[in-house]
């Protein structure tokens, strides 16, 4: 039991901890619209064009949140911008965007030298260096996006599920976008000093994708996802701090592994991928339409 | 034989009371690009159940997206119920979706889908009241799929699914009905449930408006139809408008209409001229090198 509270002697750690179940949260509850979006692409290149917001902010002395938050919220919106352009797919404005943004970091830090230690925190995280700070951060976040899934659920839930159709039923696609846009920014930029930029977007994609496999509710998947973000941002921050392996790489691992498991578990059990096929029935191994049921 | 023009054919539809329930006045409309649709005049009457048919990229659902004001270029006025239509929600009028277009895996229930017809407004509260519960069962029950509420939507047959769509347009109580292509990627015996079904409704109150591609399975059944090639090149009853002229002038192609016992048939002529063709082809092969003057030439036939 003492070796169990051995780390929560350390101020840092008990920060770390909570910082990595609030982002475990945060990115679980955001990944399911990212996932069922189709939108994967973009927490990873999001998370790029940050990072040239934060070597921005850091030219410019200005704070590092409001800066790179700032800097994302934008790349979020010309993303969107430019793919509504007919001739250029999402996929290819993700690419154009973010990458440029990254480029652009890249390219002040080989000219200055500068930021460089800054550089390897921000790419590969290094949540053991966050400060009381950061945590207020992380934890207004976490609640504004909260609030902001929760008062927007319906209307998310229905551009998520017919993008086309909901504006000709009354969703303000364009302001819940935008919105969108913004909660995926503050997202990217308050889990960026946990997972780091190269890990962020499986921090977003692997727990929603495995509660997608356990559930065929939006609501249960979103609380499953939920769940096994804060869950293994917790387990993976004990890990790390026992193998003395980087943290956000142990959360990841993690969330492979729960990933892992529960494919293995709908493929153990028969139910697997019960979205994927449907409940046919047959007759003579001819199939039947489900009428009567 | 039956000689009619365009003009001929569009019948007013309004007089007095009985003001149309849409009217299109000049309305050209676009996506950025060349015009869909171009100086459309259309009045649809209130309690019409309407086929718009057209070929592909005529502007058939150019039409239906003007009337829920998701066009984002339009020039002239497009109104319903005397109200003009604006971008944005247009109050009183449901729209059901190609299921083609639908995703399927997405994880919702068919109650969930009902109820998106309601949540652009009152959509503050994240849960599903006791009324929101009571309204989507009674809509899923007045399309006759009760009882399957709680069904994600993946685990339905073809007619179920479409039931649940236009229980989602129903549920606002709509006085106008936009479906597109209702029918399409659907087996016969869903098309029927679905055209039943829509005169089920029109015979409630509902004005319809669906676009379809299938001239004999559907449009032809319905008892007002709109010719559509970027204007409208004839509207009226399909026993009238369904005539090689008009409908050649709609699809810019070679139509043949055949009419017997009261039904009309439309056929494609290119496939008999393609197959004129090709005979003529292989007559002149078999005259040069069989001289079998059209009798099939029997390769092998096996021993027994």
């Amino acid at each position: 039991m003492e070796l169990l509270s051995e780390p929560f002697a350390y101020g840092f750690f008990r920060q770390g901890l909570a910082v990595a179940v609030l982002v475990g949260v945060l990115c679980g509850l955001m990944g399911v619209y990212v996932v069922l979006r189709h939108m994967s692409y973009i927490g990873h290149g999001l998370s790029h064009a940050v990072f040239g917001g934060a070597v921005v902010a850091y030219v410019f002395a200005v704070d590092f949140y409001l800066g790179a938050g700032l800097w994302g919220f934008l790349a979020a919106l010309l993303i969107n911008y430019v793919a509504r352009r007919r001739r250029i797919g999402a996929d290819a404005a993700i690419g154009i965007v973010t990458t440029a943004s990254f480029a652009l970091g890249v390219a002040y830090i080989s000219r200055t030298r500068s930021f460089t230690t800054n550089f390897e925190a921000a790419l590969f995280g290094q949540i053991l260096g966050v400060t009381a700070e950061d945590l207020a951060v992380v934890a207004a976040v976490t609640i504004g996006v909260a609030a902001f899934l929760v008062l927007g659920h319906k209307r998310l839930l229905f551009m998520t599920f017919d993008p086309e159709v909901a504006p000709i039923f009354g969703i303000r696609t364009g302001w819940m976008d935008a919105l969108f846009a913004l909660a995926l920014a503050a997202t990217i930029v308050a889990s960026i000093n946990v997972v780091g930029v190269t890990l962020i977007a499986a921090t977003l994609i692997i727990p929603a994708t495995t509660a997608r496999l356990l559930t065929d509710s939006f609501g249960r998947m979103l609380w499953l996802s939920a769940t096994l973000g804060g869950v293994s941002g917790l387990v993976g921050m004990y890990a790390s701090y026992w193998l003395d392996v980087s943290s956000g790489a142990t959360i990841v691992l993690l969330q492979a592994s729960l990933f892992v498991l529960a494919f293995a578990w709908q493929w153990a059990t028969g139910r697997r991928f019960a979205w994927a096929a449907a409940p046919v029935v047959t007759v003579r191994g001819r199939p039947q339409v489900m009428d009567d049921l | 034989m039956m000689s009619t023009t365009a003009a001929a054919v569009r019948t007013p539809t309004t007089s007095g009371a009985d003001a149309p329930l849409v009217r299109f006045e000049r309305v050209s409309a676009s996506y950025g690009g060349p015009a869909v649709l171009l100086d459309v005049d259309l009045e649809l009457a209130r309690g019409a159940l309407v086929g718009v048919v057209g070929p592909s990229g005529a502007g058939k659902t150019t039409l239906l997206r003007a009337m829920v004001g998701q066009v984002p270029r339009l020039r002239g006025r497009v109104t319903i119920d005397g109200r003009e239509v604006r971008h944005g929600r247009v109050a009183g009028v449901g729209w059901v979706p190609q299921l083609e277009t639908v995703d399927w895996d997405f994880p919702a229930t068919v109650r969930e889908v009902v109820l998106m017809g309601r949540w652009g407004r009152r959509s503050l509260r994240p849960w599903i009241t006791r009324e929101d519960r009571i309204d989507a069962d009674r809509a899923l029950e007045r399309l006759g799929i009760g009882g399957l509420g709680d069904r994600q939507i993946r685990a339905l047959s073809g007619g179920q699914q479409q039931r649940v769509f236009l229980a989602r347009a129903m549920i606002g109580d709509p006085v106008l009905l936009l479906l597109d292509e209702p029918t399409s990627g659907v087996d016969l015996r869903t098309r029927d449930e679905v055209l039943h079904l829509l005169a089920d409704l029109n015979a409630q109150g509902v004005t319809i408006v669906l676009t379809t591609h299938e001239l004999n399975s559907v449009a032809a059944h319905l008892p007002w139809v709109v010719c559509v090639n970027r204007t409208v090149i004839a509207e009226g009853d399909p026993d009238r408008v369904f005539t090689a002229e008009i409908l050649g002038a709609t699809y810019d192609a070679d139509l043949r209409v055949v009419r017997q016992d009261g039904m009309v048939l439309v056929a494609d002529a290119a496939p008999h001229r393609m197959r004129d063709a090709l005979r003529h082809r292989h007559d002149g092969y078999e005259h040069s090198h069989h001289e079998h003057d059209g009798v099939p030439h029997v390769h092998h036939v096996p021993d027994r």
